[in-house]
């Protein structure tokens, strides 16, 4: 029971988290805005429409957005609460966590190929270079964690992370950094992509997506909330008191979660989308952000002198 | 011993027999005899692999002296894996070959030669007499390059062929440098002197003498720089020799690795650092240019170099674990090789069918040509996304068991050794790793998406459809393997782990099975839960849209209605960011003919990606040697005359050196006595 915590409350993080980022992105430009639930409603009414298929594609379409979303949740089940691990958890469970994401991405690829259509393929190409770009800054992020604690699972790295030391605060800070970054990549948010640009040309997961309609386009409008918690889920890990108090634990989780959503509004209002040909390189520069984390816990366990 | 016996008579039975009988029962005695072999051999390896090891051994005559035959676990793996991709090969080979029953002796030859190369690799897998190992290794060599010349017509088969046998025979000139030097010291062929001679030497020359067994099985390994022969071979060759070269043949090169690696005593730290960075090395050069390749043969066969890699980084994670006294690391590595090796012969081998159905239903392999497939071959498609789903190292196939254990392996190396320069090598590999699965990803959504998926971009012949049940049975059950190692992993893994204990030498009281056995379990029930997941999600898609309308139209094109195949995004779009990223590295040639007027004329746009490690290692000494062999054009004068004095001269020479050296010594002699 303790262990499906986190799932639960990613579950009801994901609800309001897109509804928090348009409202803060409303009240910067000084509109009213909807409300918070706004985006959640959308979805539910999606999921009651029917849907245009394209007569190019095939069965692949139909199923990629339902693979798609099953990877999400099956990531999900990995994130630990605390000290309490995730509904699955073993040494190395966070490869597992990143190659299932790896393979909702891979039908959502083909999905948009199916189509046939040159918009989609454009985002197709353009997501699978970004993800392909992304992940080596996860991995030796969790690699440094990795070293930093002497575990290789998410629920063990978390249990046994302690503040003690200004280079800890300074590691969870980047940390922190690189994964509010991979969350804005990975949902394809402001500074690489901008999902409420009118110009084809200039989407990546948009125009991926130009051809799901109905019940299919409300799983992957959802499923972009369940990843916005799931990041959400993971930055709240680093700062969870360790121990079980769940009245601290839980309110400190949701602050996580708004605080962070209210992250990506700001982003999002302030921040100019870049120049395609320059995204490579941004992402490229996590990476380097992760070294540089990599370097610290070296720094800190006295492996450089 | 009668087993081998009996393998041996099945062989030359079948041989004797092919030549003899009609076109359209070669096949069947061939696959009698592969059956046959397979069957018997793999009895002898599940003996080794699941009981004890067999011993044994028999006069060879003067010159080989005693042959010594021990199949221990790892050569059992090894010929397990092989027997069943030999198999799936020629069943679905001889249904391939339908295809050009018209020409017997050409028949005669493939499966004559497919026959004895079976033969040989049992051999090479379970002899341990030095002689006897290059004699069977020359046959494999030079029956592969019979399999692959088969459409010996076409002038590309022929030098993709030749270059296959020049490089192969390059690796055995290694492997023999290393045995003749044993053998020099010891006067032993047997595999046991190769222990004792580098356990009684100096370190240094212990290293050289591995290096130069790496670097001769590299070759057939396909390690980079020593890749080049394998994008070319493996294209040329017909689809079944392609999946057997790709999933079995280049495997010798591994086993060989890790059979040397057994064997020489070593400084297993160094080994496994130099082992470690060249297969990160390849993996990431592979699938690099993997992406790039337009025809599918040839795409596949740069993935081959990228799997190698990392079968390469298994072994070499083990190399260190051994080296520094882990267990839990050296099980990583070690298993996750041979995982891997296991698993890349399942689903090349299933890619390289699958893209055989595709050649021999649309005549085109050139992916930018091809669309739509899934309309009319879907089983096929299905075949070559699971495939792929697989070979990308994602879960719940089979791909992502030996990956996720190299992974847990790295991760746990991050924290074994105080020294800086250890931890900064493995989050390179980790870095690497990753890289090659993103790469992967890249490589394989393209090569389905754009070969498989959305519409034709060339006219299909009108028959074009699926290929029989008889070509589809070997790849279904190529695929059932692929699902069962992904969803009960710790079967196979224990498999493995009897391999691994080869190394640790204890056998009973090993710690680091069990402990990656239960994790394997939960990887498979984590493997279940996702499959779990995608279906009930679908089953209640199914149901809730069940009851709305769904309607079908023309795809989206953002206002512009008459769509085209022609505007699907192409093979070349879909990699060109990542060709600019990585311009620098490879040698990519682009011919360009731009609209420049106002009214459009004619244009073009052609790219080729070249290897840039070929271009320096072969092509740029091949022409320099080809410019000073030039020089001595002159002597080749096309006249009988010169040539029969050359031959007169060089008989003279040959007659008068022993009298020249006399007349040498003598005169030095001479000065002496001055």
């Amino acid at each position: 029971m303790t262990s499906s915590l986190s799932l639960i409350l990613i579950f009801i993080s994901s609800l309001f988290f897109s509804g928090i980022v348009v409202r803060t992105k409303s009240i910067f430009s000084g509109r009213k805005g909807p409300g918070v639930f706004q985006p959640i409603k959308d979805i539910l009414r999606l999921f009651k429409k029917g849907a245009v298929y394209s007569e190019t594609s095939s069965f692949i379409f139909q199923i990629a957005p339902s693979i798609y979303f099953a990877s999400i949740i099956m990531a999900i089940l990995f994130i630990p609460f605390g000290n309490m691990p995730g509904l699955i958890s073993f040494k190395g469970d966070f490869v597992f966590f990143a190659y299932a994401l790896a393979l909702g991405k891979f039908f959502m690829i083909i999905g948009a190929m199916d189509t046939g259509s040159s918009f989609e393929g454009m985002g197709a190409a353009r997501e699978a270079l970004y993800s392909m770009l992304v992940e080596p800054a996860f991995f030796i992020l969790m690699g440094s964690l990795a070293l930093f604690t002497g575990h290789t699972s998410f629920a063990d790295i978390f249990a046994s992370l302690h503040f003690g030391s200004h280079i800890s605060y300074a590691i969870g800070v980047l940390a922190t950094f690189v994964f509010i970054i991979i969350a804005m990549v990975e949902n394809s948010r402001m500074p690489v992509d901008d999902p409420k640009t009118h110009l084809e040309l200039t989407m990546i997961h948009e125009v991926m997506i130009l051809d799901n309609s109905g019940f299919d386009l409300g799983l992957i409008m959802h499923a972009v909330n369940l990843k916005f918690a799931m990041y959400g889920a993971i930055i709240a890990n680093f700062f969870l008191t360790p121990g079980y108090e769940w009245y601290f634990s839980i309110p400190i989780f949701i602050g996580a979660q708004v605080l962070f959503a209210i992250i990506v509004g700001t982003i999002e209002s302030f921040e100019a989308r870049f120049r395609m040909s320059h995204n490579s390189q941004f992402i490229f520069m996590l990476t380097s952000i992760s070294l540089l984390i990599f370097l610290g816990v070296l720094l800190m366990l006295g492996k450089i002198v | 011993m009668i087993v081998l016996a009996f393998i041996l008579l099945f062989t030359v039975a079948a041989i004797l027999t092919v030549p003899f009988v009609p076109e359209n029962k070669k096949g069947i005695i061939t696959i009698a005899g592969v059956v046959l072999n397979a069957v018997f051999s793999s009895v002898l390896a599940s003996q080794a692999l699941f009981s004890e090891n067999i011993i044994m051994s028999f006069y060879g005559g003067p010159v080989f002296k005693e042959i010594a035959i021990r199949i221990d676990p790892l050569s059992a793996w090894f010929i397990l894996i092989m027997n069943f991709t030999v198999l799936t090969s020629i069943f679905y080979g001889t249904q391939y070959l339908k295809a050009y029953s018209q020409d017997s002796s050409k028949l005669t030859m493939h499966y004559v030669s497919f026959l004895l190369n079976h033969l040989a690799m049992i051999f090479i897998y379970i002899v341990q007499n030095t002689l006897a190992f290059l004699c069977f290794w020359e046959i494999m060599a030079v029956t592969t390059f019979v399999l692959v010349i088969f459409e010996s017509h076409k002038m590309e088969t022929l030098k993709a062929g030749i270059n296959y046998l020049i490089q192969s025979h390059i690796c055995i000139l290694f492997i023999m440098l290393g045995f003749i030097w044993v053998n020099f010291k010891t006067g032993s062929f047997d595999f046991v002197a190769i222990t004792q001679y580098s356990s009684s030497v100096q370190p240094a020359l212990g290293f050289v003498l591995y290096m130069l067994f790496f670097i001769g099985f590299s070759f057939k390994a396909g390690f980079v720089p020593f890749h080049t022969w394998l994008p070319y071979a493996h294209p040329a060759a017909p689809a079944h020799v392609s999946g057997l070269m790709s999933g079995v043949i280049i495997k010798l090169g591994i086993y060989g690795i890790i059979r040397m690696l057994l064997l020489v005593q070593v400084n297993y730290v160094l080994v496994g650092t130099v082992i470690l960075v060249i297969s990160v090395i390849s993996g990431i050069y592979g699938v690099m240019l993997a992406i790039l390749q337009h025809n599918l043969k040839r795409l596949l066969a740069y993935h081959s170099i990228e799997n190698i890699g990392i079968i390469g980084i298994g072994i070499g994670l083990g190399a260190l674990g051994k080296g520094l006294g882990n267990h839990y690391l050296e099980f990583a590595g070690f298993a996750g090789a041979l995982m891997h090796t296991l698993n890349h012969s399942l689903f090349k081998s299933l890619l390289f069918y699958a893209a055989g159905s595709v050649y021999q239903a649309a005549h085109i392999l050139n992916v930018e040509k091809l669309g739509g497939i899934i309309k009319r071959m879907p089983q096929t498609a299905i075949l070559f996304l699971l495939a792929s789903v697989a070979i990308c190292g994602l879960p719940p196939f089979n791909g992502f068991i030996s990956e996720f254990l190299i992974y847990s392996g790295l991760f746990n190396a991050i924290n074994i050794s105080n020294h800086l320069s250890f931890t900064v090598l493995i989050i390179l590999s980790i870095f690497g790793l990753v890289l090659i699965g993103g790469l992967a990803l890249f490589c394989f959504t393209k090569a389905f998406g754009v070969a498989f998926l959305g519409a034709a971009r060339s006219k299909y012949p009108e028959e074009m459809q699926e290929p029989n049940k008889m070509m589809l049975v070997p790849k279904w059950a190529i695929a059932f393997f692929i699902v069962a190692i992904g969803l009960f992993p710790q079967l196979f893994v224990g498999g493995a782990s009897r391999v691994v204990s080869l190394f640790s030498g204890e056998t009973l009281n090993f710690q680091p099975s069990p402990y990656y056995l239960t994790i394997m379990q939960k990887v498979g029930f984590a493997s279940w839960t996702i499959i779990l997941l995608a279906m009930v999600l679908y089953y209640v898609r199914k149901k809730i849209t069940e009851k709305v309308i769904s309607t079908s139209g023309p795809t989206w094109g953002c206002g512009y209605e008459t769509a085209s195949s022609k505007l699907q995004y192409t093979s070349g779009s879909f990699s060109r960011t990542y060709r600019n990223l990585v311009k620098p590295i490879l040698r990519v040639v682009k011919h360009e003919e731009r609209i420049n007027s106002i009214v459009p004329g004619k244009a073009n746009v052609e790219t080729h990606v070249f290897d840039k490690v070929e271009y320096v290692i072969v092509d740029v000494p091949m022409r320099h040697l080809r410019g000073f062999i030039g020089r001595f054009k002159f002597l080749q004068n096309g006249s009988v005359q010169f040539y029969i004095l050359y031959g007169v001269v060089f008989i003279f020479i040959v007659i008068t050196i022993p009298f020249l050296i006399r007349a040498a010594y003598s005169l030095v002699d001479l000065f002496k006595q001055l």
